[in-house]
């Protein structure tokens, strides 16, 4: 058996498609890749020099920075896929927003489940999202930008502070950086244990000392987030990738995916079933079974039977639906699921969909902030529901119920989606696995309970939630 | 859901009175130590406003005393210049904040999917069967270990994942459990 291990330990070198040429995790594993001396000898912060060299002289704007971004096609990795140039723009500009400061607040939050690329990043390789952050703050005038962390990433956060304190240093955050007269901070924020906190509203009033509870959108936060000023909350690969913009080109990402709308490298967390879980960076786009492959492949050889391509909120996929999946934003959308965060757990012919499903539902239940009655009454119902008939006590309505009662709670019934998200995963495993619930079911010990034919179980709510969810 | 450390915990025998807010009280006032003052200080200098440190300073509490009592809460309100109910309010919504004592090392083990697909609620009852009999959130009779559920802990790819303290553990399984638990003291 594997011994425990300490985890912030160097990893190694994750494996890479042939031919493809890593991006973000190419530092990732070497020698001392933290420190702020191996970065600057690998090229680190080129682009941020150019940048304070060339203010001066006009080479460099914000615009110029925004429409580099822009002409990238980069599309936020944090879950919801959103172009980042195009948020960026959203920002008022200067004669409009009068004297209040601009933030970047960088979603390091990373609390979906079987996601684990963000601290890969932070963890090994600090100082490219510090310098990701710095190109952004210069394209968005910031001058003090906010890392929000989750709490359990105590030496994250620690690496972090680290890297911070060595850029201080080196002049490459401060007042009037190498006399360019940009000022520059960035703080590292610690949460405390809130999976709603990745939520961009619940994020921003956390980080202003309250409850993380999301916040009705319009306003959305570009135009007023935190302290009422016009923020910009960008995930931890977002920015990296941002970097990576400024260093070789927008036309060089667009070279890198599928198509002109999935650009770029991406960071799949592979997790699950699978002979060797981790994180792997490939062209986003790159088809579900060679993906499957490069992790080695289903456990001892078994048959696939689902995936949940984009960390617990996503609906969970069968073996038929990912054979040819393209595993970016469009590609999963299309088969009715999300990519997410990246997430990809893989389940084989062992796994227990009711008792995966129960698992699910027991996050959601436990992390629903309380704000709106349908979440905070509606997941710890399924939960309770879901637990009674995996452990034999089920009713004969129950599946139907459970359609029913997540039909009530998406579609915009809330004011995040944290909602949808939870009843994602119960829709799609009721009614693509509803045999195995009803396996169940034929067991249970209820005394009321005395199983029709399936297809009788009033089959037209199922289908009807269904297209709901997706419509 | 995750109980242990905050589990309401007023009810239990042994343990400190609850005071207002349903915060339990250890009856005597706290105040910073001037090293953790300091922190504070510093802390204040990175926000534009005093309650955006709130976060912050709870955790500088909760490094101080090991648990968020009502005279912390109470300390902390007056530092920031807030009331001790939304202090109260704030900590009582993230779960990291301990509202109650816990023991020398707080073992958090990750139940969420992945880890449960890696057959981790088997290794979370047998961790607490071991340390004898613990029902979850309860402390050992050496008051050496604190047991704990948790959500994802953002390590799936070496499932079952445990945190103990600030660390990290990965691959933890039946086998190798006595050998983490024996390595502290």
């Amino acid at each position: 058996m594997n011994s425990p291990r300490w985890y912030p330990e160097p990893k190694p070198n994750p494996t890479w498609p042939k031919g493809f040429e890593p991006v973000l995790t190419k530092r990732l594993g070497t020698k001392d890749s933290r420190s702020i001396e191996t970065y600057l000898a690998d090229g680190g912060y080129s682009s941020w020099k150019k940048i304070l060299a060339g203010i001066a002289g006009g080479d460099w704007t914000p615009a110029k920075v925004t429409d580099m971004v822009k002409a990238s096609g980069l599309r936020g990795r944090g879950g919801a896929g959103f172009p980042c140039g195009l948020k960026w723009t959203f920002v008022p500009p200067p004669e409009k927003r009068g004297t209040k400061p601009v933030y970047l607040l960088c979603n390091a939050d990373e609390s979906e489940p079987g996601t684990f690329k963000d601290r890969l990043l932070m963890e090994q390789d600090p100082h490219q999202l510090l310098e990701g952050m710095m190109l952004a703050s210069f394209a968005l005038s910031v001058a003090h930008a906010y890392i929000y962390i989750r709490g359990e990433m105590v030496h994250g956060a620690e690496i972090l502070n680290a890297a911070i304190a060595e850029a201080y240093a080196k002049g490459f955050l401060g007042q009037n950086i190498q006399g360019s007269g940009l000022t520059l901070d960035i703080t590292v924020h610690r949460g405390a244990g809130a999976y709603i906190c990745g939520e961009e509203t619940a994020l921003i009033e956390s980080l202003e000392g309250k409850r993380g509870h999301p916040r009705i959108k319009p306003p959305f936060p570009a135009v007023s987030g935190v302290w009422n000023c016009p923020t910009v909350v960008n995930n931890v690969e977002t920015l990296c990738c941002v970097k990576h913009i400024l260093d070789r080109g927008p036309e060089w990402f667009k070279t890198i995916g599928r198509n002109e709308k999935n650009t770029g490298p991406k960071l799949y967390c592979i997790s699950g079933h699978v002979e060797k879980p981790g994180v792997y960076e490939t062209a986003m786009g790159i088809p579900f079974l060679e993906l499957l492959a490069l992790a080695g492949g289903v456990k001892g050889g078994r048959k696939l039977k689902a995936v949940i391509p984009g960390g617990a909120s996503a609906a969970i996929l069968t073996a038929k639906e990912v054979e040819n999946l393209p595993m970016d934003f469009d590609g999963v959308a299309a088969a009715k699921s999300m990519l997410g965060s990246a997430a990809i757990m893989v389940m084989d012919e062992t796994a227990d969909i009711p008792e995966a499903v129960t698992n699910i539902s027991k996050f959601f239940a436990h992390e629903s902030c309380g704000q709106c009655t349908p979440c905070r009454e509606g997941t710890p119902w399924l939960n309770k529901m879901l637990k009674r008939l995996v452990s034999g006590q089920g009713k004969r309505q129950d599946l139907d119920l459970l359609l029913q009662i997540s039909n009530q709670m998406g579609n915009g019934m809330t004011i995040c989606v944290f909602s949808d998200a939870a009843i994602a995963p119960v829709i799609s495993g009721v009614t693509k696995f509803r045999a195995e619930f009803e396996a169940y079911l034929s067991q249970s010990a209820s005394p009321s309970f005395a199983l029709p034919a399936s297809d009788e179980l009033t089959p037209r709510i199922a289908e009807r939630t269904a297209e709901g969810m997706h419509s | 859901m995750s109980g242990g450390a905050n589990t309401p915990v007023g009810e239990l025998p042994g343990l400190p009175r609850v005071g207002e807010h349903g915060a339990l009280s250890i009856g005597k006032p706290l105040a910073f130590s001037p090293e953790s003052r300091k922190k504070v200080d510093a802390i204040l200098r990175r926000y534009p406003t005093k309650q955006a440190a709130l976060l912050p300073v709870l955790w500088v509490a909760q490094e101080e005393w090991g648990w968020i009592s009502r005279e912390a809460v109470d300390h902390v309100a007056q530092v920031l210049s807030l009331s001790s109910a939304f202090v109260w309010g704030v900590v009582t919504f993230y779960t990291m904040y301990n509202r109650a004592p816990v023991g020398k090392h707080l073992v958090q083990f990750c139940t969420s999917i992945s880890c449960h697909l890696a057959g981790a609620e088997g290794v979370y009852a047998e961790c607490r069967k071991r340390l004898g009999n613990l029902k979850p959130g309860e402390t050992s009779a050496d008051g050496k270990f604190t047991v704990i559920e948790v959500e994802c802990l953002a390590q799936c790819d070496r499932a079952p994942a445990v945190m103990i303290n600030d660390d990290d553990y990965a691959v933890i399984t039946n086998e190798n459990l006595d050998e983490l638990l024996g390595s502290f003291k």
